[in-house]
């Protein structure tokens, strides 16, 4: 759900990441946290948790500029990714307008990126919403562990199990390091933005 | 979940509204929200020094998880949604039902009175936004 606010000339977008646990979500946004300037960025909200998993959301709001005179602002969400937190998950796709899906490239996690993609499409569904609909990526991460023993799936075994139906863009990224973080972040703005701004203002570019 | 388009015409009036029913009564700051967790209007004293966009996410989700305890316990939803502070105390309220009006208030405001005049402005507010979309 866009906010466009036209007597301020902002439009505000929500862009949430999703995927199963683990995967590297908050180390996407935490890695355009460190990256971005003041100005550009306002404070990232993680809510305390005991442990590395994020157990509601974490939240970053960005400043990304001016189009046709409007301010867009987005805001980054992820979701806990761990299987039992559905109900959490589904409160925080309440109003989406842009998606990234990201995916364990490890091996072992191949059965969660499926069962995450399906709970993607399942709670999209209870919202009347489709992935057809609402702009959505694709980023493959932990990519720097393909050269590792670690075993790892191939780009096309991704391929086949999340992008068969969607056919949309993949990211390649290891978002610890920052490889392939902003070139999601670039896309999935530009299409959300469009996405919106099509919807509601006679902006086509 | 339609998207939100705010004209000037409802923002302002909205405000003027928000100022003369509660901040006059005494409110520290009142914030107007959608359930996606954004600003739709923010007016009062101190929101200047607030985080009002973690305020307003975090609202949100607290209000979306509170009417999952409702559903669990066979509740729809619960009528009153209010955190009392030291010193300050937070009140939520469902406008309609994608809004949610948030209020934070001292010890020199009763709740009574907060309640009253956020559903005497809840009607106002939602006619606003009928119109309005």
């Amino acid at each position: 759900m866009a906010l466009i606010n036209l007597s301020k000339k902002e439009i505000h977008c929500k862009i949430v990441y999703y995927g199963p646990g683990r995967c590297g979500k908050t180390t996407n946004l935490l890695y355009i946290y460190n990256a971005m300037n003041n100005q550009a960025r306002s404070k990232m909200l993680t809510i305390e948790t005991k442990g590395e998993r994020t157990l509601f959301f974490d939240l970053l709001p960005l400043n990304l500029g001016k189009i046709n005179g409007f301010d867009i602002r987005i805001q980054l969400y992820t979701v806990p990714g761990q299987v039992i937190y559905e109900a959490t998950r589904k409160l925080v796709l309440k109003g989406v307008d842009g998606l990234v899906f990201v995916a364990d490239c490890l091996k072992v996690r191949r059965e969660k990126n499926r069962e995450s993609f399906q709970d993607l499409h399942r709670n999209l569904f209870e919202y009347n919403l489709t992935t057809e609909e609402i702009p959505i990526v694709l980023q493959f991460n932990k990519c720097d562990l393909v050269p590792t023993p670690i075993p790892t799936l191939t780009k096309e075994e991704l391929e086949v199990d999340l992008n068969s139906e969607l056919n949309t863009k993949v990211f390649e990224a290891a978002a610890i390091k920052g490889i392939g973080v902003f070139e999601t972040l670039k896309e999935i703005s530009k299409r959300t933005i469009h996405y919106v701004a099509t919807k509601h203002l006679s902006i086509n570019h | 979940m339609a998207d939100l388009v705010l004209t000037t015409s409802v923002l302002e009036e909205t405000k003027i509204q928000i100022e003369n029913v509660l901040i006059k009564a005494g409110v520290n700051t009142v914030i107007l929200i959608d359930e996606a967790g954004n600003v739709v209007a923010a007016c009062g004293h101190r929101t200047c020094d607030l985080d009002t966009t973690s305020l307003a996410a975090l609202a949100a989700a607290n209000f979306g998880v509170t009417s999952q305890i409702a559903k669990l316990i066979g509740e729809d939803d619960f009528a009153l949604l209010f955190h009392k502070g030291k010193k300050d105390s937070i009140h939520f309220a469902r406008i309609s039902t994608d809004l949610i009006l948030v209020t934070i208030f001292g010890e020199n405001v009763s709740l009574g009175l907060v309640r009253l005049r956020v559903a005497q402005l809840a009607k106002t507010i939602e006619k606003a936004f009928g119109q309005n979309n």
